[in-house]
């Protein structure tokens, strides 16, 4: 594989890890959010700052880099869950400004300069790149997916399915709406924080923008082009956005308007997305799937 | 005593819904509250299971003062509601609609003989076991929507118009299954009905419920042969 493939694979893996927590938030707890890259950078600067300044090595790190992301996913997710869908999404927007600029004006987090010399990461003594760094991203990613499908799996998402169809009538059910909401933010900054780790790692120098509103929107796209609540909808949409502008440069430069079309065009024509129940690619591969699983 | 609710008032803004309503339900009892559509039946049940607690007024269960407790907590305290119009959950199948119904009980109950048991009560669920909420048809999703309420073995039962939709001999049908389940199980149940006949038919005693507040109330049969009554609900 050639290098440039390997770049562009790998950034899709680890936008698809934050995706998928994404997909936890909005997908299966039925919570919109527009503030998801908020996360992705709390990961990321958590991760720099105990790498570059306290001395942690990106093993030691993670538990808190996850941890922190999900437990500032908790503070921030209990205001939002009071308020109603069109406040939440105007909350997690002014989120999404307010961790920027903390990120941007504060000199402990490198100001405007950002962070550098973050170091590779380093498993059974040797330095990952390229592939290697790649295998690693697509490692956690399979991790991932596996919570995620152990989630639909489990009573949780019964309850968040509830939940997300119904507020009341789950509650009427002895669901409390608050401790799944809570769980689900909880779950998904904290996949969002992994993804900003292994970010960080990989760019080895981030800043304040990488984790702009604009990156926010870009992750809903993707959910929403691959197919809110489904588990593999997150990996298809990041798949399909990442390579896109790819093949088709001028796209590059017009990249966060043709998100925003393309989100609202989906919610407008194809709310289940690529992968959702009654879309139209899911009814073109029906006989073929089905041909398949008997 | 199993349920005391003492003087409520509710408002939605300007509209007062309910002015100073008081009753209460003895363990194992059927009690209906007559109304007119708007005349705050609704209002009442949605108070009593918290999803619209009241402004004024208070209520116990058990002897607990709930009048501020979230609706899940009431849920596992052994209240639960059939709501107006149903509300299954359309995307769940019959199934998961049960299971969504012994949520957080799981330890605590013998799900499997909850289920077989309500398959009997309900046969035609046993049949759609395995569709979809939005493909059953109005009788069908009250009949889950009844069984949902009952599979975590409730010791309150609120009912709201279940005849509200259907074909006269479903309302038989139901009806039956609801005195069935008060005498045969001795679940207390507290039913709000416009359907003044069919709720009085099965109840021990009966309010009558008027813009908000309770103009009557007394013994069921007595109910039924109140002039007043005749003349406004029984059509006669
Ligand atoms: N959410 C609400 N907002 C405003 N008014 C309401 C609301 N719910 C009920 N009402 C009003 O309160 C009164 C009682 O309604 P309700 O309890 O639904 O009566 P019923 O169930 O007997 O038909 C009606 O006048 C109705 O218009
Ligand atoms: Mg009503």
């Amino acid at each position: 594989m050639s290098s440039y493939v390997i770049t562009i694979g790998t950034i899709i893996v680890i936008q698809a890890i934050a995706v998928c927590g994404l997909n936890v938030i909005v997908g299966y707890a039925g919570q919109i959010s527009l503030g998801h890259a908020a996360f992705f950078g709390i990961g990321a600067y958590s991760a720099a700052i105990l790498t570059t300044k306290a001395g942690f090595s990106f093993w030691t790190a993670l538990p808190l880099v996850i941890g922190m992301s999900g437990f500032i996913g908790l503070l921030l997710g209990l205001p939002s869950i009071r308020v109603r869908e069109d406040f939440l999404a105007i909350t997690t927007i002014g989120i999404n400004f307010i961790v920027e600029a903390v990120f941007r004006y504060v000199q402990f987090f490198g100001g405007a300069l950002g962070i550098g010399g973050i170091p590779r990461i380093v498993l059974f003594g040797i330095k990952l790149k390229g592939i290697t760094f790649f295998l690693l991203c697509l490692g956690f990613l399979i991790v991932v997916l596996f919570i995620c499908w152990w989630f639909t799996r489990s009573w949780a998402s019964l309850a968040c399915y509830a939940i997300r169809e119904e507020e009341t009538a789950a509650s009427t059910m002895g669901i409390s709406p608050v401790r799944f909401k809570l769980l689900a933010f909880v779950i998904g900054t904290a996949m969002a924080g992994l993804g900003g780790s292994l970010y960080a790692h990989y760019m080895q120098f981030i800043s304040a923008g990488d984790f702009s509103f604009p990156v926010s929107v870009a992750f809903l796209s993707m959910l929403v082009l691959g197919g809110m609540g489904t588990l593999w909808g997150p990996v298809v949409g990041t798949l399909i956005l990442g390579v896109l502008p790819e093949v088709f440069r001028p796209l590059v430069d017009y990249r966060i308007f043709f998100y925003t079309l393309l989100l609202l065009l989906m919610i407008r024509f194809q709310p289940g997305g690529i992968l959702g129940e009654g879309s139209v690619v899911r009814r073109i591969l029906a006989p073929i799937l089905k041909g398949g699983r008997a | 005593m199993l349920l005391e609710v003492k003087d409520i008032h509710i408002s939605y803004g300007d509209i007062q819904a309910i002015c100073g309503v008081s009753f209460c339900l003895e363990r194992g009892e059927l009690v209906s509250i007559i109304g007119a559509n708007g005349a705050g039946k609704t209002s009442i049940l949605n108070s009593v299971m918290g999803i619209f607690p009241p402004q004024k007024g208070a209520i116990y269960f058990k002897g607990q003062d709930i009048t501020t407790m979230p609706v899940h907590q009431r849920a596992r305290i052994g209240i639960r509601i059939v709501p107006e119009r149903s509300r299954v959950f359309p995307r769940l199948t019959v199934y998961e609609n049960l299971m969504t119904g012994v949520y957080g009980l799981k330890n605590k109950l013998p799900i499997d003989e909850r289920v077989s048991w309500l398959y009997e009560v309900f046969p035609i669920l046993k049949e759609r076991h395995n569709q979809i909420g939005s493909t059953l048809s109005g009788g069908e999703q009250q009949q889950l929507s009844i069984a949902r309420a009952l599979i975590s073995d409730p010791e309150l039962l609120l009912v709201d118009e279940v005849s509200m939709g259907l074909m006269p001999k479903l309302v038989e049908q139901v009806f039956g299954v609801l005195e069935q389940l008060n005498r045969g199980h001795g679940l207390t149940i507290l039913l709000v009905e416009q359907n003044a006949f069919a709720s009085l038919n099965i109840s021990a005693r009966g309010y009558v419920l008027e813009t908000g507040t309770c103009v009557l109330h007394g013994d069921a049969k007595e109910l039924m042969d109140n002039p007043r009554v005749k003349e406004v609900y029984l059509g006669h």
